[in-house]
């Protein structure tokens, strides 16, 4: 293929054989000629965040155990796609998270307690969507993609320079919401960038049972929109390839698929167990590949990362757990009377008789229990 | 025609009444939001250059332009999930999913999403988007083109549910629907398509309300979309037989007017509902249902149902048997424990 006579103009929308590299396993840096590494500021502000977000998902696993968390599916080895996600996107940008992507979530401004809402079953999504520009977390799978194209379609519309980052994961490109939301937007030629975190799994199936694709970033070209893979594990890799596909969106460029090469770590969730579907040695050799060893690594060996800056992030860290775990310790003011109160905007005369049906009964039962205690 | 005190005349100084068919109300009512609103945009399938199947969008592309009704790839979930990011974001927009089965491939969206996006994040992001419909049969439609998904979209909560039966009420129904913050299924009966009325522009109808089309003081028939006028014909007869029947436009499926429908039937205390759809778990069980709960002590006998079997929807040359008609709800009318015993044994 790399005769002239071969070459179609299209070729230019196929992504790479090998996913981007800039940083490699062991920390050391590459060059690229077409992504420029990000500088050492922006890698050491990458490098908080990702110290940040395993210690979130450390955390939030530990409040599992607890009881605290009903569920958390953790995105442990996966922080370098959290944490360039968030770092990619500019204030006035939108980003659509799936439920894996809390640490994304956070790392975009989103209080702890309120991105772990859902998790923690006081309601279905805890935080200011319209304050921090993070729609809710999606658990139907690509079915964010779909309110992505609408919501940058929008802000096109408008005339607003907004760019809208799409996350799903390996298992949602099997869905059909994926092919229609990649297609709307390369139709409509909006503002949206699909960030792919394929992490190997769907659940206990592997990504060979997903797809028959040379890659998941191949699907793009079908799209006529540009596709690129990148090694997901490599934050420094992740702002630079997602960068230029959000500027490329803001410039009025359209939409672009990026697929990044990461792993699930951990199980699905608390309530899965992978020793059935995976091999141990598999999981053993993504350790080399760690998203967080690696950057330390690096930004240790250029001189970046002072054993005081290591101190403080681990501290600031250590910080965000502490609050998680004194408002997950909390039990939440829950008001009954919310059931019914968000249903629509405004609530009907079933629903008002309802809710009469359930205050009666909630006032019987306090009333027993106060008569019982006598 | 009666219009009850919910529907309100904005102006009084207008004179805007012409007589149209429903699918010109429904266009005009169309091309009357889309310019009181810039943020109302129509689109779906053949909505634009065609406009549509039904024609119910026609012209609005060449008149209001691309920006404002446009055609989307051929995909209902697509058009359904950026319509949610669209109202996200501002906007309010009426999509058209072609026939009723071909809405089936939205349903995910609809249930897990339209639905559910204003509670899921305590009323922060509101979902003002109308999806029109056009549903039901006695078109001799093809399989997958005369369904009655009703009961799907009645029985999910956070959904509005209405269907017109006149041109008057499809007009002010879908003025009221696209202005609503919560988003709304618009039933459109296709066999009503066609069919002609007077329709007032300044007229405002309550998204909530039934409205009672026929006085009458024997029986209650209730009724919605094109089993409207089925009823209202059904009573006709009726009364050239002696019996005052009184009939109800549900018009409202969800939220349902338990207050009109409950003092409808507790006035005459008999009462027949009619609908195209399969009589199992469906919406016309549920307003049974309701009656019965509410009405009891003034009723002279069962609730009774006619409706559509429990079939999948029959081919064009059976679908008569399938339909309720004059005759099945005359049975029922009948059925319903008369004292005058002739007419009981006549019916049989």
């Amino acid at each position: 293929m790399d005769d002239e006579r071969f070459r179609s103009p299209e070729d230019r929308l196929l992504p790479r054989r090998e996913p981007v590299q800039l940083i490699d396993a062991s920390g050391v840096g590459t060059t690229d000629e077409q992504f420029p590494r990000p500088d050492a500021e922006t890698l050491l502000t990458a490098y908080r965040g990702l110290v940040e977000g395993r210690r979130i998902n450390d955390q939030a696993s530990a409040l599992v155990r607890q009881g605290r968390l009903a569920v958390y599916p953790s995105s442990h080895g996966q922080e370098a796609c959290q944490v360039g996600a968030a770092l990619a996107l500019a204030e006035g940008d939108w980003l659509f998270p799936t439920y894996r992507d809390s640490v994304a979530v956070i790392a975009r401004g989103v209080p702890a307690a309120e991105a772990l809402v859902l998790l923690k079953g006081d309601w279905h999504s805890g935080y200011d969507v319209r304050a921090h520009h993070v729609a809710p977390q999606a658990t139907p799978l690509a079915t964010q993609l779909l309110h992505a194209v609408g919501f940058a379609y929008a802000a096109k519309r408008r005339g607003e320079d907004t760019v809208v980052l799409a996350l799903c994961g390996d298992g949602a490109t099997s869905e059909g919401d994926f092919h229609e939301a990649l297609n709307f937007a390369a139709v409509f030629h909006v503002p949206v960038v699909f960030f792919v975190q394929n992490n190997g799994f769907a659940i206990s199936v592997p990504l060979s049972r997903q797809t028959a694709a040379p890659s998941l970033a191949h699907k793009a070209i079908g799209y006529g929109m540009p596709g690129q893979r990148v090694d997901g594990n490599d934050v420094a890799a992740v702002l630079a390839v997602l960068g230029e596909a959000v500027e490329r969106a803001r410039s009025g460029g359209g939409p672009s698929l990026v697929e990044a090469h990461t792993y699930r770590m951990q199980a699905h969730t608390n309530a899965d167990d992978d020793t059935r579907y995976r091999e141990r040695a598999e999981v053993q050799s993504w350790i080399e590949r760690d998203p967080l060893t690696r950057l330390r690594a690096h930004l240790r060996d250029t001189g970046a990362l002072t054993p005081e800056l290591e101190e403080e992030y681990a501290a600031a860290a250590e910080e965000t757990a502490t609050a998680m775990r004194e408002a997950l310790n909390e039990d939440a003011d829950i008001d009954p009377e919310d059931l019914f109160r968000f249903v629509t905007e405004t609530r009907s005369p079933q629903l008002e008789e309802q809710w009469q049906l359930l205050r009666r009964e909630i006032e019987h039962t306090a009333d027993a229990t106060a008569g019982g205690a006598r | 025609m009666t219009i009850a005190h919910d529907d309100v005349r904005v102006d009084e100084r207008s004179t805007s009444v012409s007589t149209m068919s429903m699918a010109a109300a429904l266009n005009l009512a169309l091309a009357d939001a889309i310019e009181a609103d810039s943020e109302v945009v129509v689109f779906g399938e053949d909505v634009g250059a065609l406009g549509g199947v039904f024609r119910i969008t026609d012209a609005l592309a060449a008149r209001f332009g691309e920006d404002r009704c446009f055609d989307t790839p051929l995909a209902e979930s697509g058009i359904v999930g950026m319509a949610v990011g669209m109202a996200m974001n501002g906007m309010r927009p009426v999509v058209e999913l072609q026939f009723d089965a071909f809405a089936l491939p939205a349903f995910e969206q609809i249930v897990s999403h339209v639905a559910k996006l204003g509670n899921r994040t305590r009323g922060g992001v509101r979902m003002p988007m109308v999806i029109r419909i056009p549903f039901g049969g006695g078109i001799g439609g093809v399989e997958h083109h005369c369904d009655s998904s009703e009961a799907y979209y009645a029985h999910t909560p956070g959904l509005t549910v209405v269907s017109p039966s006149t041109p008057q009420d499809a007009y002010s129904l879908l003025r009221a629907a696209i202005a609503s913050p919560d988003p709304v299924i618009f039933l459109e009966p296709k066999k009503l398509y066609w069919t002609k009325g007077e329709v007032d522009t300044t007229v405002s109808a309550r998204i909530g309300a039934a409205r009672i089309v026929r006085d009458g003081t024997d029986v209650t028939l209730l009724a919605y979309g094109a089993s409207v006028p089925l009823a209202l014909e059904a009573a006709e007869v009726a009364a050239s037989e002696g019996r005052s029947v009184q009939v109800v436009d549900i018009r409202s499926l969800s939220p349902f007017d338990d207050a009109t429908v409950t003092a409808a039937v507790r006035s005459t205390g008999r009462a027949v509902v009619i609908a195209e759809a399969p009589g199992y778990a469906s919406v016309a069980s549920e307003i049974q249902a309701r009656v019965f709960e509410r009405c009891f002590e003034y009723l002279e006998a069962p609730v009774r149902r006619v409706t559509g079997f429990d079939i999948p929807y029959a081919p064009p040359k059976l679908e008569h048997w399938h339909l309720p008609d004059v005759d099945r709800v005359l049975d029922a009318i009948d059925s319903l424990h008369w004292e005058d015993s002739d007419r009981e044994e006549g019916a049989s």
